[in-house]
């Protein structure tokens, strides 16, 4: 069915066409719709959160039993769980300077690893893999950083290059696979990221990467000179990674705005037939995206083993390469969206611990909060019903192409 | 059954696409709804047949009120619709797909295809459909595909039948077959809704004809009234529905093809043994019904598939096996055919899109950095120049109507300087007024001295330009005609009858080898 599309008729004034969602910041039509969702996602999250937070507190379920006599009960016991769980959230991840700093520490992988998949969608990629990338990114990071003997400087450097090459080489095959012979993003990377956990797990039991006298699978502690320091010192000990990833965020934006690299990108991203007709190269840049999407992973990767947690381990990746996808999800998959997604994440990461010492509430609602924003984030046509919001745009969800291609 | 509208209006947001619309449908009429792309004709016909609510208006079936909330409804009232594209299962056969929704059953649970099969037969035969019931759909031509998006809108007996630009896909010959079998329509008293842009094919088969334009029905008039007349209506100003241009100043060979064959991912040739030469300063017209091998030609030609024999040559060069980014380089400009698929990204603003296959030039980009200013400065002035209407440089082009979309890309295809433009239905789903300044340009480039290749399955639009005409029916140029050939004879050609066992011999001539 041709559905006729609400375009101007030709030979009239020019109507104000539906406005697209794009970021052009000075007009605030285009982002306002957005901005607006995003909110209410966030509300909608939290009541909902509050819920689960009531209703699995004891003293909640308690007053429960005589609400027919005594309903107040009820109700102060609520919204004291729900003020005492959210506000040690909110205190643990920016209420003191050694809170934001662990915030900033925890969010610069996300962040990175987040651009890696953020950089890939836009050129119509689904990549998967963030979480291979990174682990094939830590062991090479690592390798230099506990094996090589180098000076202070000179070895961070080095152990980050490594890393950031593992990571683009481990990106770049499922680039090329895909360029080459069509296999698919998604199927592909997937089997990266097994490949990639059976090796960090192969290479620990290696004697190389073994630490002296554990009986753990744990290798050597990367030594001090390859590690990213802490300038700012114990009353704000946020590690110079952190910078990295802010610039790695500002770099991605100029990439993909500015550069024509980034204008084949995201024409590739958009129409790979009108981009080819116009004599792009698809398979050029899908093969360049999933590099610079492992570069960035890899990078990620180098704030952990380099920075976090300073040794290999099999569970150093955690679930970065996973939580970056929905990270790029949360932030539209514009770099802007992405850092501050990844912030979000982080914040919640390490305020949700506080909120588990202090208040008692499981940190796992933090993964609920989670869960529920970037659910209703990818859904604005619901939170647009439930909170009455009768603007367009707004609504662009974030896709890769899908099985077909 | 008569078809009142009365008032109806539907409003998206603040943009009015139909406005108080009246319209009557008697029994038995075959009503013409002429308007350009965008005028509002798909949002009535939607709303018509439950698609779309109304904002407001009201709808009379026989004089009571009716609304559709789905196009069941419609069904039920008696109101059938064949779509532009074709709503048919390609892997099952006629039968099938006729009962496909209300299936015939023998048993309940077991279907019955001697039940359907029958049905359709009968159908066929009271309105004069040839058509097999058992063949699988995907083995028939377009035209008779159509015709079973007839039969299934009849066997739901539908008493005013709705056809959506129906001759777009069609052969002339397929035309004048559609057009019989509308006549016979009517005359067992089915009132037939005839959407198109086409003013030769209002006349032709009309009864009543209604121009909308911008929404609202300008008005009513006879069959009798006059193409250019009709046009204005349509456009609201007067059209020349001719380019006025001198005979060609013909120049050196600028393109040359020798034997190009290309054969699909199927194994299928598609293009056998293709020799043509295009000269500077002359238009060489490619003619033939949709799917004859254009579509693989001018691929080859821009290097998007390579050839798997034979030779290309631009100023003598051999580009057989340049790349699309080469020919470009080169000189070659190109228009595809699907403009949406090929020839813009859709969620890019107009102000990329302009630069879509030039922002490697030093004009646009220095290193890897774009110069946005001058990319901005080019889409300001392209936007003047083409009278592009898009409400600002940042809209995305897929917002705009699809003449201005097309424009988007003739834009851009003549900011640079060529030496071949190929154009593939340049005006395609373009109004009347943007065909008009289309092809004025197509022409005006022509005489700077650039060698033009159109390919169109529209006729009208081959005579309008063409200085010479090349027939291609299943893979070969059948024959090079000038452009005074008769209609029929160069229809002959399009059907794949020889030039000379055709009446067209006379006028023919083969290729030059």
């Amino acid at each position: 069915m041709s559905t006729q599309a609400p375009a101007p008729p030709p030979g009239a004034a020019p109507e104000p066409a539906e406005p697209e969602p794009r970021t052009d910041l000075r007009d605030p039509r285009s982002w306002l719709p957005s901005v607006k969702v995003t909110a209410g996602a966030f509300v909608i999250a939290l009541v909902i959160g509050a819920f689960v937070i009531a209703f699995s507190d004891d003293d909640v379920i308690e007053s429960l039993s005589y609400f027919g006599s005594y309903p107040w009960d009820f109700f102060t016991r609520s919204a004291d769980a729900v003020w005492s769980s959210y506000s040690a959230l909110v205190r643990g991840s920016v209420g003191s300077s050694n809170a934001i700093a662990s915030t900033l520490n925890r969010s610069a992988p996300l962040i990175c690893a987040g651009l890696g998949v953020t950089l890939a969608f836009r050129a119509g990629l689904f990549n998967i893999g963030a979480q291979g990338q990174l682990i094939v990114g830590a062991i090479c990071a690592g390798y230099v950083g506990f094996t090589w003997d180098l000076p202070p400087v000179l070895h961070l450097v080095v152990a980050l290059i490594a890393g950031l090459l593992g990571g683009a080489v481990w990106g770049a095959i499922t680039g090329f696979l895909k360029a080459r012979t069509g296999a698919h993003e998604v199927i592909t990377t997937i089997m990266f990221n097994y490949l990639a956990a059976s090796i960090l797990i192969f290479a620990l039991g290696h004697d190389t990467f073994q630490r002296p006298g554990s009986d753990n699978a744990l290798s050597p502690k990367v030594d001090d000179s390859a590690t990213f320091g802490k300038p700012l010192g114990d009353g704000f000990p946020v590690h110079t990674g952190v910078v990295l990833a802010i610039l790695a965020g500002f770099a991605v934006w100029w990439l993909l705005e500015r550069s024509t690299w980034g204008f084949e990108l995201r024409a590739v991203g958009a129409n790979a037939d009108a981009s080819r007709t116009a004599g792009m190269s698809v398979a050029k840049v899908y093969t360049l995206a999933m590099l610079f999407a492992g570069l960035l992973a890899g990078l990620a990767a180098t704030m952990q083993v380099l920075g976090n947690q300073n040794s290999l381990s099999p569970t150093l990746p955690g679930s970065i390469g996973f939580d970056a996808i929905t990270v790029a999800l949360l932030g539209r998959a514009t770099p802007l969206g992405t850092v501050l997604a990844g912030l979000l994440f982080g914040a919640m990461s390490v305020g949700g611990v506080a909120m588990q010492a202090s208040a008692g509430t499981p940190k796992e609602l933090t993964d609920v909060l989670q869960a529920l924003i970037v659910l209703f984030v990818a859904a604005p046509a619901l939170v647009k019903g439930m909170l009455r919001i009768r603007e367009t745009g707004g609504g662009s969800t974030v896709m890769a192409k899908g099985w077909g291609s | 059954m008569k078809l009142e509208i009365k008032g109806l209006t539907k409003r998206f947001g603040s943009f009015t696409a139909n406005d108080h619309i009246d319209l009557t449908i008697e029994p038995g009429e075959i009503h013409c709804l002429l308007g350009e792309n965008g005028a509002g004709k798909s949002t009535l016909m939607n709303m018509l047949y439950g698609l779309l609510d109304p904002t407001e208006g009201e709808i009379l079936v026989d004089g009571q009120p009716v609304t559709f909330k789905s196009p069941s409804d419609a069904i039920a009232a008696g109101i059938g619709m064949v779509h532009q594209h074709f709503m048919l299962v390609p892997v099952f056969t006629v039968a099938e797909n006729v009962m496909l929704g209300r299936e015939q059953v023998s048993v309940p649970g077991v279907l019955s295809r001697r039940k359907a099969s029958a049905m359709v037969t009968e159908l066929s035969e009271r309105y004069g459909l040839r058509v097999d019931p058992g063949t699988l759909v995907e083995a028939l031509p377009v035209g008779v595909q159509q015709r079973v998006e007839i039969i299934k809108a009849l066997s739901n007996e539908a008493k005013v039948l709705i056809l959506d630009e129906p001759t777009a896909v069609l052969t002339p010959q397929e035309i004048d077959e559609l057009m019989d079998i509308m006549r016979s329509l009517k005359e067992q008293g089915t009132s037939i809704i005839f959407i198109t842009h086409k003013l030769r094919e209002v006349k032709a088969v009309g009864d009543r004809i209604s121009v909308i334009r911008r929404g609202k029905v300008v008005g009513t008039a006879p069959p009798s009234t006059s193409e250019a007349e009709l046009a204005e209506m349509m456009v609201g100003r007067e059209v020349k529905l001719k380019v006025d241009k001198d005979p060609p100043d013909t120049g050196a060979v600028v393109m040359s093809v020798e034997g190009c064959t290309v054969v699909d991912p199927r194994g299928h040739q598609v293009v056998k043994d293709v020799s043509f030469e295009a000269r500077a300063g002359e238009v060489l017209g490619i003619a033939g019904v949709q799917g004859n091998g254009q579509t693989e030609l001018i691929k080859a030609l821009l290097g998007l598939v390579k050839p798997d024999a034979g030779v290309i040559r631009l100023d003598g060069d051999d580009i057989s096996r340049h790349g699309p980014r080469e020919s470009l380089d080169d000189g070659i400009g190109y228009i595809p055919e699907d403009r949406s698929h090929d020839g813009y990204v859709g969620a890019f603003s107009v102000r990329e899109n302009l630069i879509l296959d030039i922002y490697r030039s030093d004009e646009f980009s220095t290193g890897l950095a774009l110069k946005l200013d001058d990319i901005a400065a080019n889409a300001d002035a392209r936007i003047k120049e083409f009278d592009i209407r898009t409400e600002s440089a940042e809209t995305p082009v897929s917002s705009l109507s699809g003449g201005n979309q097309q424009k988007v890309v003739v834009a851009r295809e003549f900011s640079r300087p060529l030496k071949v433009l190929i154009a593939s239905q340049p005006t395609r789903g373009v109004d009347v007024g943007s065909i008009e300044f289309i092809h004025k340009r197509i022409i005006s480039e022509r005489d700077k001295g650039t060698a033009v290749i159109i390919v169109s399955t529209e006729l009208d639009e081959i005579f309008t330009l063409s200085d010479r005409i090349a027939v291609m029916y299943d893979g070969r140029i059948v024959a090079t005609v000038s452009p005074d050939i008769a209609r029929e004879d160069i229809g002959l050609l399009m059907a794949g009858a020889t030039p000379d066992s055709g009446p067209a011999s006379g006028k023919t001539e083969e290729v030059p080898a």
